[in-house]
């Protein structure tokens, strides 16, 4: 216990610098995550849009997944070199297929009553896309920005190896910060990955209509942190 | 004292690199031919290892709780709010938050990586319960079934799939977030990973890394040919 005491005194002591390296994370996770989300979104909603390329869509993810971040970050070092924007690639890179997946499930899954009523009321296909689709696969595809967010967020902790700063800077120089800076940096992550967790829940209920809150609740089981819930369906499916 | 000097200047034998390891390449076959043995093939036992303990250690922990949540529900919101908790913690920080207890051991390791398949596996396993069609159960207990056959032989099998797939995403998780255990264990393919990032030769860790790609693709598929041998009857029905 006397560790966490120490550990927590060097975040006291500590502050400006891990001020500067939490900023300096989160420079390094939005840029990833801002760079995903652009190429992503419109790629999964186009292809739910015309329910084309589900397999490629959908077995992105799975192979996502088998990509152990340390490697992909490693071969980044050896193919770009070492520094911010090679590590921000491979973010991307990991970010990318859980946005993928979920915003082509969830467009794709839309319930198609509603699509063909839309087109009844004489719709077009964009007006189809954004004003039913969109807003009911609205949910689904922040569940995967959500996801992708807070692994980044993870994930980035792990760029100091490759010459970028982030918080993990101080947990892997043991030999400088010693044990109670290892701890005290490592508590600091565990907690920022915990804020940008709630933060995005508490967005994603925002973003979800009412009318499709109270459904949600019956799934409320599936909370925290997922990449399972696209597998999930994907796998079982 | 001629011959000394008739075999001229003496210079140290460093052995012999082939062209591509003394020219500093990208990708050497011939590194990955001649460490195979000493460093490649160690490590990759390792890293199964370290995963089929944790995925072992972790399905029954999380199968307990998810038996024990599908009869009392009320169970089911903290085990998730804790395993969720656990799952969001980022690896590295996880790890090293666990040396104060274990110390920098293969122990610190196994915690860290069991503690990530808790919550796919309790909450797939408790989702396939979950799944199982109230009419089927209730032909069961209309059969005579009692309460643990009901599970045993009709939930559990109905609940396969799903179980299935929460494994393949665990074991997926763990080969990939077990190189990350390097930094408290020396063991695994992060080993060579992490040896690599410390060197300008950059062949140990490309080749240990598209290891760990090729051994998650591995376990995957194998998981997908247990599930259709487990449960020959979904093919039947996707058949017709």
């Amino acid at each position: 216990m006397q560790d966490f005491v120490d550990a927590f005194q060097f975040i006291g002591e500590h502050t400006a610098l891990l001020w500067q390296l939490t900023l300096d994370h989160l420079a390094l996770s939005g840029a990833a995550i801002g760079i995903a989300l652009v190429l992503a979104i419109p790629l999964g909603v186009t292809l739910g849009h015309v329910h084309r390329g589900s397999f490629a869509a959908i077995n992105v993810s799975n192979v996502g997944r088998a990509l152990p971040s340390l490697a992909l970050i490693s071969i980044g070092v050896a193919v770009l070199g070492i520094g911010f924007v090679n590590v921000m690639v491979a973010l991307i890179v990991l970010a990318f297929p859980i946005v993928l997946t979920n915003a082509y499930v969830a467009v794709d899954g839309v319930d198609q009553d509603a699509v063909e009523a839309a087109r009844g009321m004489g719709m077009t296909g964009r007006e189809v896309l954004w004003k039913v689709e969109l807003p009911l696969a609205l949910p689904l595809i922040f569940a995967g920005i959500r996801t992708a967010v807070v692994y980044v967020i993870a994930t980035a902790t792990l760029a100091s190896v490759a010459g970028a700063h982030s918080l993990g800077d101080v947990i892997v120089d043991q030999a400088t910060y010693r044990l109670p800076g290892v701890l005290g940096a490592a508590i600091c992550v565990a907690v920022l990955a915990l804020l940008a967790e709630l933060l995005f829940a508490a967005l994603q209920r925002a973003v979800t209509p009412r009318a499709l809150r109270l459904e949600e609740r019956g799934a409320s089981s599936v909370m925290l942190g997922d990449p399972p819930l696209t597998s999930e369906r994907t796998a079982s499916t | 004292m001629t011959p000394l000097a008739a075999a001229g200047p003496v210079i140290p034998d460093f052995g012999r690199g082939s062209s591509c390891v003394r020219g500093n390449g990208t990708f050497c076959w011939d590194w990955v031919d001649s460490h195979w043995s000493d460093t490649l093939r160690p490590a990759l036992v390792q890293h199964v290892v370290l995963t089929l303990v944790a995925i072992a250690v972790g399905f029954a922990i999380a199968f307990a709780l998810a038996l024990l949540a599908h009869r009392r529900g009320w169970i089911t919101t903290p085990v998730v709010l804790v395993t969720g908790l656990l799952y969001t913690i980022p690896s590295l920080a996880l790890f090293q938050l666990l040396v104060p207890f274990t110390g920098l051991s293969r122990t610190t390791a196994e915690i860290a990586l069991v503690s990530y398949t808790l919550l796919i596996l309790f909450r797939n396993t408790l989702a396939g319960l979950a799944g199982v069609p109230e009419d089927v159960r209730d032909a069961a207990r209309g059969m005579g079934l009692t309460r643990r056959q009901l599970l045993w032989r009709v939930e559990l099998p109905l609940a396969m799939p799903a179980i299935v797939a929460g494994l393949r995403i665990a074991t997926v998780t763990v080969i990939s977030l077990a190189t990350v255990a390097v930094f408290v264990v020396n063991e695994g393919l992060g080993a060579p990973i992490y040896a690599g990032l410390q060197q300008t030769f950059k062949t140990e860790l490309i080749a240990a890394g598209a290891l760990c790609v090729v051994l998650a693709l591995a376990a995957d598929g194998l998981l997908v040919l247990a599930q259709r041998v487990l449960t020959p009857w979904t093919r039947v029905a996707r058949s017709r």
